[in-house]
């Protein structure tokens, strides 16, 4: 095919050659597979862009329709509606307490995820590294973790509350405890895949334990942390909310499940989008902070 | 620096035997080849050699007394693959040789000790020819570029006794020459003992002063791993051995591999 096509091409160069200006070149048509099509800047933007695009126009059509039938319908509010919601919320001080209410719930809700997944990292990355590195640590601590995996968070969630009250730390320790575990486990694992030629190079060169966690283990285990973190943030959100809808005065998924009596779309939508976009900014900045801290694991984005 | 004996070692997993009736004593300063086919157990020898395995039987004495069953500074070693860190830049990586000998609680050494440790680290890396690339990590270091590396760290954590897998196994021929140069002139410059394991039977005979080879001489057609390898050739070089074909032939007719006229050409190069 690629032969046919730069044949044709020289052809087309020859026949061209009355004087004036040599002809653009037809490019050969080549079609590659599937999974070898290139995909342009440009190009993936739109693509990337065109499920929200149709879920935004769904949503529109419907919400107009609805409205349409009965102006005072709750279960679809329009777009001005819900930003109305949302600035009042963020603007205007509550009637009773005299709080921005949204940045009071945000508060609290992201010092209460920060707390659960902080603690939890810090257990992932001492636990993990003691499991992963030291075979009596292993031997002693492994088979306990990995039976504390399988045990299901949010059935913990009465126990918590019964045995540390309806305070922060309940909420805390489940989300500690709801993602701890798994990335203990994930740590530990990634500890344990470590080269042994790198470990045995370390104790040549005269690493003793401490400083090869220090200058081997820690280094290295620390994309790995930080992907961890970034997959933990999604069970984490699921227990802050469900332990805020239970037991809280404030907090995002304290306010959704509060105005969810009231039917209120127009708040809750708004807030799930909030949440949503929290969620993402977290990410990107665990993306950047690993590029930040391991270059050498970022080839390609260093660049 | 450091003498070597190994007497009568055998080595299994489970019921296979890989090594068996090992006897070999290295003088200090000695240069050893070790060379044999492909899963004989080399690589299993000197990872014994190097603490990081045990023999299931048998003794090894490295220097003053049997061997510390880890790894340690006595003991340098240049792997293959994995042969330098991949988190730590070139400079690092070398810095790190003094980083780990202090031991302290930080992993890390401070003030004159780092500028010193920093000097030296500096005149390594132009000793092997990496100055230029002293900011790079090793993924964006060529093959020979790494193994270099790799040289010289060890090399900064002055052991007795230098052990190296294959460590040009995966360079092209012309590095490998350059390699070979640069290999020589550090041994003689630091003297310390050498075992190399490789499969280029040109290159065993080009830097060693003593070529091991490593085979089965027995069999058991139902159990294939019933038996182990041993040293079925000790070969000893001076300039006339080193440049016969006849010895070299003869290795690489028991080894099965490489072909002597490659060979003979990488041991003159
Ligand atoms: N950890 C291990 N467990 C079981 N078998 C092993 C292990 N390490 C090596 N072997 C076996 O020992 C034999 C020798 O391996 P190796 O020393 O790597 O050979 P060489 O380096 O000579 O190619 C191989 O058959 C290999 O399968
Ligand atoms: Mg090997």
């Amino acid at each position: 095919m690629l032969v046919k096509g730069m044949s044709a091409r020289d052809e087309a160069s020859e026949t061209g050659g009355e004087g004036t200006t040599r002809p653009s070149r037809p490019r050969p048509k080549v079609r590659l597979r599937m999974i070898n099509a290139k995909v342009s800047r440009g190009s993936a933007l739109f693509l990337g862009g065109l499920p929200f695009l149709f879920v935004a126009i769904v949503y529109l059509i419907a919400s107009a329709q609805r409205l349409a039938v009965n102006p005072s319908d709750k279960l679809l509010p329009s777009p001005a509606q819900m930003w109305s919601a949302f600035l009042d919320l963020a603007t205007v001080p509550d009637r009773r307490s005299g709080d921005l209410i949204l940045w009071v719930d945000t508060y609290a809700s992201l010092l209460r995820l920060f707390a659960g997944v902080g603690v939890a990292t810090f257990a992932a990355l001492s636990l993990g590294i003691a499991i992963g590195f030291i075979p009596r640590v292993r031997a002693f601590l492994l088979p306990f973790v990995t039976v504390v995996c399988v045990i299901p968070p949010l059935a913990l969630l009465p126990i918590l509350f019964i045995a540390l009250g309806l305070g922060e730390t309940a909420k805390i320790t489940l989300i500690a405890v709801g993602v701890a575990p798994v990335m203990v486990r994930d740590i530990a694992n990634r500890v344990m895949e470590l080269p042994s030629e790198l470990v045995a190079k370390a104790q040549t060169l005269g690493g003793n334990s401490w400083t090869m966690v220090l200058r081997l283990v820690l280094p290295q285990v620390m994309p790995r942390l930080i992907t961890c973190v970034r997959l933990a943030l999604g069970p984490a959100w699921l227990f802050l909310i469900a332990a805020e809808a239970i037991a809280s005065t404030e907090g995002l998924g304290y306010r959704i499940f509060l105005v969810r009596r009231y039917l209120s779309m127009d708040v809750i939508l708004p807030y799930v989008a909030w949440i949503t976009l929290l969620a993402v900014i977290t990410d990107w900045l665990l993306v950047r902070l690993s590029q930040a801290m391991s270059p050498w694991a970022h080839p390609l984005e260093a660049r | 620096m450091s003498r070597i004996v190994v007497h009568g070692l055998e080595k299994s997993y489970g019921d296979a035997r890989v090594l068996e009736r090992v006897n070999v004593t290295a003088e200090a300063g000695e240069f050893l080849s070790l060379v044999g086919a492909s899963g004989c157990g080399k690589s299993t020898f000197l990872r014994i050699l190097l603490g990081q395995e045990q023999q299931s039987s048998g003794v090894v004495i490295v220097g003053d007394g049997p061997i510390v069953p880890e790894p340690t500074p006595q003991r340098g070693i240049v792997f293959q693959r994995y042969s330098v860190f991949p988190h730590l830049t070139a400079m690092q990586n070398l810095l790190l040789v003094e980083d780990f000998r202090s031991g302290g609680p930080f992993g890390r050494v401070f003030g004159a000790r780092r500028r010193k440790a920093r000097q030296e680290a500096e005149a390594m890396l132009a000793r092997v020819g990496l100055a230029h690339a002293r900011d790079l990590y090793p993924a964006s270091l060529s093959g020979g570029m790494q193994q270099r590396l790799a040289i010289a760290q060890t090399l900064l954590g002055r052991p007795q006794i230098l052990l190296l897998d294959e460590p040009f196994g995966a360079l092209d021929p012309g590095i490998r020459v350059e390699m070979h140069d640069l290999l020589t002139e550090l041994w003689t410059e630091h003297g310390m003992t050498v075992v190399m394991v490789t499969h280029d039977i040109g290159e065993a005979f080009k830097l060693g002063t003593r070529v091991l080879v490593f085979d089965k001489v027995r069999h058991d057609p139902q159990f294939p791993s019933a038996y182990g390898a041993t040293i079925t050739y000790d070969l000893r070089l001076d300039r006339k051995t080193r440049a016969s074909s006849h010895h070299l032939a003869k290795v690489a007719a028991m080894v099965g591999t490489t072909r002597p006229e490659t060979a003979m050409a990488t041991t003159a190069s």
